[in-house]
């Protein structure tokens, strides 16, 4: 900020129309993207006759919370009528461990692929990126084998074991960048301090990596959370994640469909990917300044 | 009784050969001084001292313990790092303390150690800063205190100052040698500074390419030089190399070539016998620009010869002037008094003190 308001630009009225054409087009553009969600919010606040009506883009009339209680707490999953709320706890109680566990793990893997080199570092890394590149659906055959050896298959501790497998490779990733730069005389002198492995890491290593443990937490919580295809294929009924529930409060009918329902129901299945961007957001950049250290 | 001992010592990292059969001796309380150009292996040297990398061959012992296969944390040592390498999420305090925390060492004694050594560095301000909030030479002075205050037999220092501007350079230069005096510990401190070297040493070991190429106190690698590396690395400015031919005329002397013309440098008897007998024998004549000056200017001694050259260029650096001057298309240097100094063209009578010349085997590079 402090920089761009200090570099000299030209002036003059072709200058000034120039950037009130930019504007233009990013009001635009901005408009574009935010009608949707708009929509959205507006339907799920209106009762089923005010939408019945078609006017789609027009506001609420009065603000209609039932929708909403009902998503939350009545809507129909298939036969069960209890809305989405036992589902989000599912989703919950997979997201969280399945963040931790993957993000300790990337974090530990990338400090061990870069402060403690050895022999096939980069081969074993080179592998781990690879796993990136696997496309999801060619691994649903042999995990759901894996899965049933384990006795873990249509449960949510299942699920946590998938994505926390999967995240490894982007998890692992993120770290292994972030401590490249990390200068290695931080570790030694951490070494020379007495220090071991574990030492090193958790009181030295751990505390610097802020921004990347907070771009890992965004990363892997939105993947989780948002994730479908494993949703779907390893777990069953109670065990839903919302994603897969939300499909289902859709796709259930009983002879209306409830558009605020839907939309009530949606926007609560991602809400809390937004919260999460929103709140570590605001550490990551004030980790990001806290971090700017040379040396 | 913390001497170092290098036995062998050698380093691949891979086909690389980095270290190639180092044997030094460093005697309990010594301030040795490691100095080369970049990539001589004098920072992987002191890393091998200090157990952050693996011997490939021979042996180190430290205080007479061989520590080849002892992790650095117990090798009783301390090490100040280039780029300070301090904890930045950590405070100045904790930075400190770390090593003491992890070698368990009770909280009184650790209160006790920070207190005196945060003192003698005049850091007790600066306690509660994180490393981001300091200016370079607080960080030195922490990293410093990081590693003095676990009361190591060896201190290792890997080019501290290097980071550092001028000035608070050669405050740290001293301050550092202070603290040597003080403690009386052992050193090793690696440097590509000849300056930072000779003003620091007890012993300075010249390393190029693997090898240590001298191993001396600082006056003789700077006055006896053992080949043509060490004596055009030492000194700033550095010496002036003139390429010769060995000739007797009377006494011995070297002819080079200028221009059209040539040049006679006659060579003190003390020079001269050892070359007797080998005329025609090309050799690179060696002169340290202080003992080039303006003819007159210096008390009259032995064996001095003198020459005119035109004036190419005039450095004044304050207490002295260096002019550059020419001889068969090379440049060489002359440190004159200032008020002796003439601007580029005028013609100039230098006097050379021959009894300070090296000379040095035009083939092998060593000295004669």
């Amino acid at each position: 900020m402090k920089q761009a308001s200090g570099i000299v630009r030209p002036k003059g009225w072709w200058q000034t129309l120039q950037r009130l054409f930019l504007f233009a087009v990013l009001g635009l553009f901005c408009i574009y993207y935010l009608v949707p969600l708009f929509v959205m919010v507006s339907t799920s606040l209106k009762s089923l006759a005010e939408i019945r009506e078609g006017t789609l883009l027009a506001p609420p009339r009065a603000i209609n919370g039932e929708a909403w209680a009902k998503a939350w707490s009545t809507a129909c999953v298939g036969v069960r009528c209890n809305g989405l709320a036992p589902y989000f706890m599912n989703s919950v109680l997979m997201v969280v461990p399945a963040v931790l566990i993957s993000t300790f793990l990337g974090a530990l893997n990338g400090y061990a692929l870069t402060k403690w080199r050895f022999r096939g570092a980069d081969m074993i890394f080179a592998l781990m990126l690879f796993g990136a590149f696997i496309p999801f659906q060619v691994i649903l055959l042999p995990m759901a084998r894996t899965l049933g050896e384990l006795g873990l298959a249509g449960t949510i501790p299942g699920l946590v074991f998938v994505h926390t497998v999967y995240g490894l490779a982007f998890t692992t990733l993120f770290f292994r960048n972030f401590f490249i730069g990390v200068s290695d005389g931080i570790v030694q002198a951490a070494q020379i301090d007495g220090a071991g492995f574990f030492g090193i890491f958790f009181r030295i290593v751990l505390p610097m990596s802020i921004p990347a443990i907070v771009v890992t937490v965004i990363w892997q919580f939105t993947q989780i959370w948002n994730d479908f295809l494993f949703g779907i294929a390893f777990t069953v009924g109670e065990s839903n994640p919302v994603t897969v529930a939300l499909n289902n409060v859709v796709n259930t009918s009983t002879g209306v469909k409830e558009y605020n329902v839907d939309m009530a129901a949606a926007i609560i299945a991602a809400l809390p990917t937004l919260a999460v961007y929103v709140l570590a957001g605001a550490w990551f950049v004030r980790g990001l300044s806290a971090g700017a250290v040379k040396g | 009784m913390a001497g170092i001992s290098l036995k062998g010592v050698r380093k691949n990292f891979g086909a690389t050969e980095v270290i190639k059969g180092i044997d030094l001796d460093i005697e309990q309380g010594e301030f040795v001084v490691l100095v080369g150009p970049s990539g001589c292996g004098k920072s992987t040297l002191l890393n091998l001292i200090a157990g952050l990398e693996t011997l490939s061959a021979g042996d180190i012992l430290i205080g007479g313990r061989t520590v080849n296969d002892v992790p650095p944390r117990d090798r009783d040592i301390a090490m100040v790092f280039q780029s300070y390498a301090l904890y930045p999420t950590k405070t100045v305090r904790d930075n400190i303390t770390f090593g003491m925390e992890t070698r368990g060492v009770p909280k009184a004694a650790q209160a006790a150690a920070l207190k005196e050594f945060a003192g003698l560095l005049q850091i007790d301000h600066l306690l509660d800063r994180k490393p981001g909030q300091l200016s370079g030479g607080q960080r030195q002075r922490v990293a410093m205190g990081r590693a003095l205050v676990r009361k190591p037999e060896v201190f290792l220092f890997d080019e501290p100052l290097s980071n550092l501007d001028a000035k608070l350079r050669i405050e740290m230069r001293t301050e550092i040698k202070k603290l040597h005096q003080r403690l009386g510990k052992t050193v090793v401190y690696v440097t590509h500074d000849q300056i930072e070297a000779m003003t620091l040493a007890s012993r300075i070991a010249v390393m190029d390419e693997g090898h240590i190429r001298q191993l001396a106190d600082p006056e003789t690698v700077y006055e006896d030089p053992v080949d043509l590396f060490v004596a055009g690395f030492m000194g700033s400015p550095p010496m002036n190399m003139l390429a010769g031919r060995l000739v007797r005329d009377g006494g011995m002397a070297v002819l080079c070539d200028d221009g059209p013309s040539q040049i006679r440098f006659p060579l003190p008897d003390r020079i001269a016998g050892r070359v007797a007998g080998s005329e025609g024998r090309d050799v690179v004549l060696g002169l340290r620009p202080e003992t080039i000056f303006a003819a007159g200017t210096q008390l009259p001694g032995p064996d001095r010869f003198l020459f005119e050259r035109p004036v190419v260029v005039d450095e004044p650096t304050g207490p002295d002037t260096m002019i550059v001057f020419e001889i068969g298309g090379q440049d060489l240097i002359a440190r004159v008094r200032p008020k002796d100094a003439r601007p580029p063209g005028a013609p100039f009578r230098f006097e050379v003190e021959m009894d300070r010349a090296k000379l040095f085997d035009a083939r092998t590079g060593l000295r004669l």
